[in-house]
Parts: structure tokens; sequence; C-alpha cells
């Protein structure tokens, strides 16, 4: 085992910028950074500064830029696609010593924030004023604005109110070269002219920059929220009732399905009491009293059109929040039923859903891996998780393999590789699956906009021969050469 | 930029079960609800991180060297993280068993050393906390305690030493009288042991004579068997395992000698120690049996008071009271519900929920002793989650927390600020006692049995 130490003296650099507090050097301390929530791949940063400021923020990056050390800005760690994995011998920009709400305007509808403050959090402040922050990824207690910003996190209220590039007005930028920037609006006004550079910045993944304060738009709580559990014999038959549901001109809040080893795992983490079944539906309906109590019992015939053979409303604001636990709860509950897994994140047409869920079992019966499903079916976005044991020699190979297999299998019937996860480290070899090479040319140009010196999490998202070898469509494979020991990839 | 690979020489390490360690998916949930990483910030000082180092020292890539030795001392052991996390580590295994490891291995300084030498050597040994007691009832009763606080005295003591001071409870002046049986005067449902505990002992005595009171009132038997000694809790949680295994075993020896069919416990952190006996004990052939049938006899007092409900006349309590949950008893026995149960049947009690009620307020048994710094932080926020709910007193039960927030409030300036255990209230509920007399029990600041 090796790792990398840094230079003296742009550690004495690293601490001025940030205090003696503020800087992560010895081994044990900084490995506790090598990933995020993708274990699958890991690597020692030489160093780990954990600002409290913009400034600080601004005097790191500035240092790297004069080194050229690439760096890799970090909320809570709980990203899936690896977009928090340190690159070799890079720094660390933790954020989550920024945890300040700044300002809660109520009247226009927002809140400033730092980055590290918690998806949660943002709602927490404003739910007794009757607001609330719509995006709600599944670890929303646990992960972060400034994370959220990079990933353009989406979560199961996301079909309904947008993801979270709708409801960032404007964000204070660290750009790459150390400059501070604002994207959009300081002061919270929607759609300034010129171009959307939130836009661009939000969803790009920590390549173009680190967000360091942000204007979020708040909504208004509904006057009233139904939330429904259904459970299907069969995936095709939940499959149908959720096109029925969009077809019928209804927009529910969510839509969401389990099967029956999400199921399993949600139930023994948090006791919800969900009907054991193949396919499980969780419609969540919010509006005016009026018309959610019509459009329920329309959601309600649907379901039995379609064979549902239990229908469960909640009926308590207790009720309904443990059903939603048990439901965002499911990646990690996970650990449960398997002692590792990939959690993946496809996006497919809807109506495509109970054939790619058809071939998934066809694929997890050749392999002889588990498949676990819990996804947002309104919007047709996918997480199927792999299960394996890593201590099985080759099957967590085989398993990254499978799961590569299927984001193909999500592009081939026209959707993509993400819905909300991000590319990452983990999928940036599929990319090349789903764009010609004159399209990542032109988003490389603007990324090399925004970072000429490629410093700003560096090896993500584009594929690189480095990583992605000559077969530049899934797991990295080692040239002939290298596997006999006669030439090294450096 | 120079770099230099370095190679990693085989050192000290801690080996856990794969099993244990491979639960963790790592996805952070732990992260909000562990007490170090809301006050700091950082990955080492989180469930996650921490778990990570003990993996990393296990499959041997990362020795046990005096980082890891910081980041595990600096773990409140509160078992939040338990709580929050969905793949259902058990944390409180993966710690215990480090930290026992640790203690073997790795030394500490001589200062460092002392230090916990003499915590160990007075808090297991209510005796001796009870001799302690009578300088100490000298001290805060002579006007000395006022003066050395008033003028400033007590700042030329080392931090810790003072962090001791500011804990220290109003000492009772019969520290050594002894409990008697007592029995219900109608049925009686079941014949029940109660733990009298050392800091419960020696300075929470009346919460010890009301829990009886409360019991018996209820319709048990309530016997309390002699020379119990200590459960063993602060050992179990500081790593130093054979001596929490002595501990245990004479614990045992004595509830079994006393034939009970419930071990009732009134102190949330031994409860929790106590039920993992069986946990602690496995590998002992002789032992592990024994151990497992009397962890499965130990309950909290609020479990056993909560299984049917209380026939006996409530009198109205007017009060406003925020509920503290004490760590040992939400996170480590996931008894929530109960004692919210119990303190909603006494009339015109008005119960308010604290903001964060699921962080820890710092106490965590003596780490507010060996981390005063921390400990305060986390007490003062605590203090101010109380304050913002407006109530007239708070309600725990822990001795732990007890002592720890009636030193918060006394440091932030809300002495006058009352705190009892859970069973105090129902006690005074069933005596008829008014709101009155029993805020002047507290304002006297002495707190004589009857």
């Amino acid at each position: 085992m090796a790792y990398i130490v840094m230079d003296a003296t742009i550690l004495a650099q690293l601490k001025s910028a940030v205090g003696e507090h503020g800087l992560v050097v010895d081994r044990n301390q900084v490995q506790t950074y090598e990933c995020d929530g993708l274990t699958n791949f890991r690597t020692t940063p030489a160093a780990v500064v954990l600002p409290r400021t913009t400034a600080e923020v601004q005097a790191v990056v500035r240092i790297c830029a004069e080194h050229a050390i690439p760096f890799v800005a970090r909320g809570a760690g709980t990203g899936l696609s690896g977009g928090a994995l340190p690159a070799e011998g890079c720094i660390v920009i933790g954020l989550a010593r920024m945890n300040c709400v700044l300002s809660v305007d109520l009247e226009n509808a927002r809140i400033t924030v730092e980055p590290g403050v918690t998806n949660t959090q943002v709602t927490e402040r404003v739910k007794a004023a009757g607001y609330f922050y719509a995006p709600d990824p599944s670890s929303q207690t646990v992960c972060t604005i400034g994370g959220n910003i990079a990933e353009n996190a989406g979560g199961a209220h996301c079909l309904k109110y947008g993801f979270t590039v709708t409801h960032v007005l404007g964000c204070e930028v660290v750009l790459p070269n150390g400059e501070v920037r604002w994207f959009g609006s300081e002061h919270g006004v929607v759609d300034p002219p010129g171009y959307d550079l939130p836009g661009v910045f939000i969803g790009s993944e920590g390549t173009l920059g680190i967000a360091t304060k942000a204007v979020l738009r708040i909504v208004r709580r509904p006057e009233t929220v139904q939330t429904l559990l259904a459970a299907f014999h069969t995936a095709t038959d939940a499959a149908q009732t959720v096109s029925d549901i969009i077809a019928a001109g209804m927009l529910p809040a969510a839509i969401e399905m389990m099967d029956r080893l999400s199921i399993t795992a949600a139930e023994a983490a948090v006791h919800a009491r969900y009907p054991m079944c193949e396919a499980l539906l969780l419609v969540e309906l919010d509006g005016p009293r009026a018309e959610v109590d019509a459009q329920i019992r329309e959601v309600r015939e649907l379901c039995s059109m379609n064979n549902a053979w239990e229908q469960r409303l909640a009926q308590t604001e207790a009720e309904r929040s443990l059903v939603w636990k048990g439901r965002k709860a499911a990646f990690a509950a996970m650990g449960r039923l398997a002692s590792h897994y990939i959690v993946q994140d496809g996006v497919i047409p809807r109506t495509a859903l109970p054939m790619v869920l058809a071939k998934m079992q066809t694929m997890s019966e050749e392999t002889g891996l588990r498949i676990a499903n819990v996804f947002h079916a309104g919007d047709g976005n996918l997480h199927p998780m792999v299960l394996y044991d890593a201590s099985v020699p080759g099957e967590e190979d085989r398993a990254l393999i499978l799961s590569y297999d299927i984001l193909r299998l999500c592009v081939d019937v026209g959707g993509s590789i993400t819905g909300e996860h991000g590319v990452g480290r983990e999928k940036q070899c599929v990319m090349s699956y789903m764009f010609h090479e004159p399209d990542l040319a032109t988003m490389l140009r603007v990324r090399h906009a925004f970072d000429p010196q490629n410093l700003s999490n560096p090896e993500k998202v584009f594929p690189t021969p480095r990583l992605c070898g000559e077969r530049r469509h899934g797991a990295y494979v080692p040239h002939p050469a290298e596997a006999a020991g006669i030439a090294e990839v450096f | 930029m120079a770099e230099m690979l370095v190679k990693i020489e085989p050192q000290a390490s801690v080996s856990l079960p794969m099993p244990l360690l491979d639960k963790c998916v790592h996805c952070g949930f732990c992260l909000p609800a562990c007490p170090t990483y809301v006050l700091w910030g950082d990955e080492m000082d989180s469930p996650r991180g921490r778990i990570w180092m003990m993996r990393k020292s296990t499959i041997g890539e990362a020795a046990a060297d005096a980082n890891l030795q910081k980041h595990i001392d600096n773990c409140l052991g509160c078992m939040s993280c338990m709580t929050a996390c969905p793949s259902g580590v058990e944390y409180n295994k993966l710690i215990e068993e480090t930290r026992a490891q640790i203690e073997e291995s790795t030394s500490r300084p001589l200062p460092e050393r002392l230090f916990r030498w003499m915590l160990f050597a007075t808090f297991p040994h209510p005796q001796r906390l009870k001799l302690l007691g009578v300088p100490i009832a000298l001290y805060q009763r002579s006007g000395l305690q006022a003066l050395a606080r008033r003028i400033g005295l007590l700042k030329l003591l080392p931090k810790r030493l003072q962090a001791m001071e500011a804990l220290m409870p109003t000492v009772p002046l019969n520290p050594f009288r002894t409990l008697m049986k007592v029995s219900s005067v109608k049925t009686t449902r079941a014949r029940v042991g109660m733990l009298t505990g050392c800091v419960q002992d020696a300075y929470f005595g009346h919460v010890n004579a009301a829990t009886m009171r409360v019991l018996a009132a209820v319709g048990y038997e309530v016997v309390v068997p002699k020379s119990q000694g200590c459960c063993g809790a602060l050992m179990v949680h500081s790593g130093l395992e054979h001596e929490a295994k002595a501990y245990a075993k004479r614990m045992i020896a004595k509830f079994e000698e006393a034939g009970v069919d419930t071990v009732v416990i009134n102190a949330a952190g031994c409860g929790s120690t106590m039920k993992e006996y069986g946990y602690l004990l496995r590998d002992d052939a002789a032992w592990a049996a024994r151990a497992a049938a009397f962890s499965a006899r130990c309950k909290d007092v609020s479990e056993v008071l909560a299984e049917l409900p209380i026939e006996a006349a409530l009198a109205p309590l007017p009060l406003r009271v925020a509920y503290h949950d004490a760590c040992h008893l939400s996170h480590a026995q996931r008894i929530h519900a109960e004692p919210r149960a119990l303190l909603a049947q006494i009339p015109s009690l008005d119960v308010a929920e604290m903001a964060e009620a699921s962080l820890c307020c710092g106490s965590a048994g003596v780490y507010n002793l060996l981390h005063p710094e921390t400990a305060e932080e986390l007490g003062d926020r605590k203090v101010q989650h109380l304050l913002d709910t407006h109530a007239q007193a708070l309600v725990s039960a822990n001795p732990g927390c007890l002592l720890q927030l009636q030193a918060s409030l006394r440091r932030n300036g809300h002495a006058e600020l009352p705190t009892f255990h859970m069973v105090e209230l129902l006690d005074a509920s069933l005596r008829g006692l008014s709101v009155e007399s029993l805020l002047k029990r507290h304002n006297q600041g002495c707190r004589r049995d009857r």
C-alpha cells in the first residue's frame, strides 16, 4: 500500500488557508475520505481540508490552481456514482462545516444556505411557516445542498415538482482558478437575462467549480396529501397502472415502485407493514382537498382495473412518513440482504417498463446475481440494485458488468444511463455508449472553458483511455500486455 | 508537487469480525445522528468513518495508531447511529470490541492513565461515592463552593477537574440509609428486584425511593438485593472488558439469590449494559446461559410500568415539562414510547418535545469528565432547545443525563430550572403532591428521602 505525501510548503500554505483544525493529512484520517456512498472505487487523497467560509475555499482552490493540484469537493459523501471519489494525489475539499442557513425570505419564498446544509434541514427551517424544499433524494436527511447542486439531485417528488435545477435561483461558485462568481441571481430573481449559467453548473458533478452559497426556492405545503399503497401480482400490472394514471391526465406528487426484494429489505429496516407482493406501487397525490379526493378515487379505480389485490391509504401523518421512511431507506437496507450491492440509475420511457423489467429478470437468471428494483416509476427512473458477495472471487466484476449491461439496455430502449445519481467515476465508461464523439467533445469544451487545467474533480463524467481502456463501453478491461505483466498503465 | 511513496510497516492493529463490518454499506445515514459529526463535520468523527478505520486496521491497511485511538475515544457511545442505520449495523459491538482491543494493545500518557484510574476507582463503587459525599456536602453547605465559584478560584484547576466540580450534584445528608423491601398493599402482580446503581444510589436516593413507591403502588413486590455493586457499564464503555465481566457475574449471582421474576432498572446506562450481559459473557461456558437468562429478565422501569394501565388514582400535576430521551434508553434499548405514554397518564401534565431530541446531551457515562469541552458544547445545545420549549422542568430517566443537564443549566444561568427523573413525577402524582411542593423540594436543593 502506498499513498502520496504532499510537499511541506504546500501543506504550510493549506494550513494558513484553513487553519490547523481545518487540515487533515494523517493517513489513518484521510483514508476515511477515500470513497463516498459507492465503495467499489477507492483512492486515498493526499490531504483533506475542511473550510468554514467562501474565502477559505477560495484560498485552497488558489493554492491548487497555482501548483496544478487536482481537487475534489465533497458534501456528506452519500453519492452513488463516485462523484466525490478522490483523484490520485488530490485535495478533498469537505464542505460539511459550511452548514449555516444564511437568510430566510418567506415573502419571496426563498432561502439562502451554505453548501453543507442538509436537504432536510432546509425543509425543517421553513416547515413551521408552511413551506418545504421540494427535491427529496432518498438520502435527504444526510446529503447536502452542495452535493445536490453538483448532481442535480432528484427524488420521489420530482415527478411533479422538478429536479434541483428548478429550485436553485442562484449560487455563489468558486471557479477552478480561484475566482468567486454568482451564477443566476444573488437576490433570487427568477430567470435573469444572459446565458443560463446555473443551468450549466447544476449537475456538472463538481467539474466546473464549487458552490459555496445557494439561493433556493421553497414551495408552499399543499393543503392535502394522500398516500396510497397498492399491491400487484406482477410488475406488468403495476407498470400499466402507472401509464394509465398519467394517461388520465393526473400528475401525482410521486409514483414509486418496489419489488419483493426491496420490500423485504425496507420492511426489515423500518417495519412499515408493506403488503408483501411482486410489485408495490406507492402513489402520492397532493393539492387542494377536493381535487386530491377526486383523483385518489380515480387512481384506486385504475389500480383495481389492473388487478391490484390490496390497496391501503395512509390514515395518519405518522403512517405516511413511515411509508416514506421505508422507501427512502430501501437502498441502505439492502445491506440486510446482501453484503454488497451496486445501485444503478437508468432512465427509460414509462411504456418500456414491463419489457425492461422482464429483460432484467432474464439477465439476473443468466448471471445468477439477484437484482432488486426500487424506482421512481412515474418518470421511468429505475434503480436496479445488483446484489453480490465481494468475498467470492470475480463476483464484484461480474456484478459491475451486469450493472453496465442494464444501463446499455436502458439506452437501447431510448433512455439514459443516469436520472439523478450522476455519471461520476462509475458510469463514465458507459458515456460513449450513449453519446457520439462530437457530443462528448462539445461537453469537454464547456468543461475546459471553466477549468482549462482540468483540476476540478478530474477523471469524472468523461470516458478516458486510462480508466476505460480500449473498450470504452463498460468496465475496465486490461490490455493483454498489461494482463501478462509486460506493460503497465500509468 | 513533490510526491513521495511511503511504505506502511506492519504495526499494532485491531481485528474485528468481517460480518459485523460488512453490515455497513457506507450510506452515511448515521452522520447527522452522530453528536461529534454534528459538532465537527469531519468523517473521522462519524460512525461511518470510525467503522472505516476499524475495517482498514482489520484488513491490515492501517495501524491502530494514536489517531484511531483518538477518534474511537471521541465517540460518546450514544448509539444514536444504530437508530439511524437502515442496514442494521451493530455499532455497539464494534465500538466496544475496538475499545477493548485498543486498551490491550496501546498505552496512554501517565496523566491520562491516572485520571482514568481515579474515575474507575470511585464511580463504580457506591460505598466510596457515599464516603466522598461527606466532604462534598461540607464543601457545598459551608459556603465554600459558593465562594470558590464566585471568586473564580476554580478556573485555576485543570479543565477536567473543573468539569468534575461543575457536575457534582447536591449530595443528600443521609446517603447511608438503606432501602427496605416494600410490598403492594393489594394483590401482588409479581416479585421484582430493583437495581440501586452507583451514582443513583449515592446521590439520587430519592429516585430509587420513588421508584419503589411507584412499583408498590401499582402492585409489585419490590426487593433490593444487598451488595449488588456496579453493573460494569463504565467498564464496558471504556474497553475494560475483564473488570466488566467480573462485575456482571456478581450482579447476576446477587439477583439469582433474590429469586425475582424481573430486574427493574431506573438508570438507562445500567439497563442497556445489563441487557447485553448475555453477549458480554457469550464465550464463558460457565456463565453464558445464566447471563442470557438474566439479561432477558432485565427491564427498564418504564417498560415494567407501561405493561398495564396504572389503576391507582393519579392526581393532576399542572406543569409543562420537556422530556429528554436518554441515549441509552431510546437508542440502546429502543425505549421511546413507554416513558411518554406513562407521563401522558398524569392529568394536567403537559409534555413538550425538544428539537434535536435524538442528540446526546454530552453526559455519556464518564465522557463529560474525560472530554469536558465537547460535553459542554452538547450540554449548552440541549439547554437552548430546552429553553425554546418554555418548559417549567426537565424530565429524563437517567442519572448521568440529569447531572449533565443540571450542570449545563447552572453554567447557562438557569440553575432554577428543576430536573426530575420520570418516576419522580409519577410518584408525586400517585401521592397527590402539589406542583408547589414538588418544585419546593427542588428549590431546597436537598432531596431527603422520606
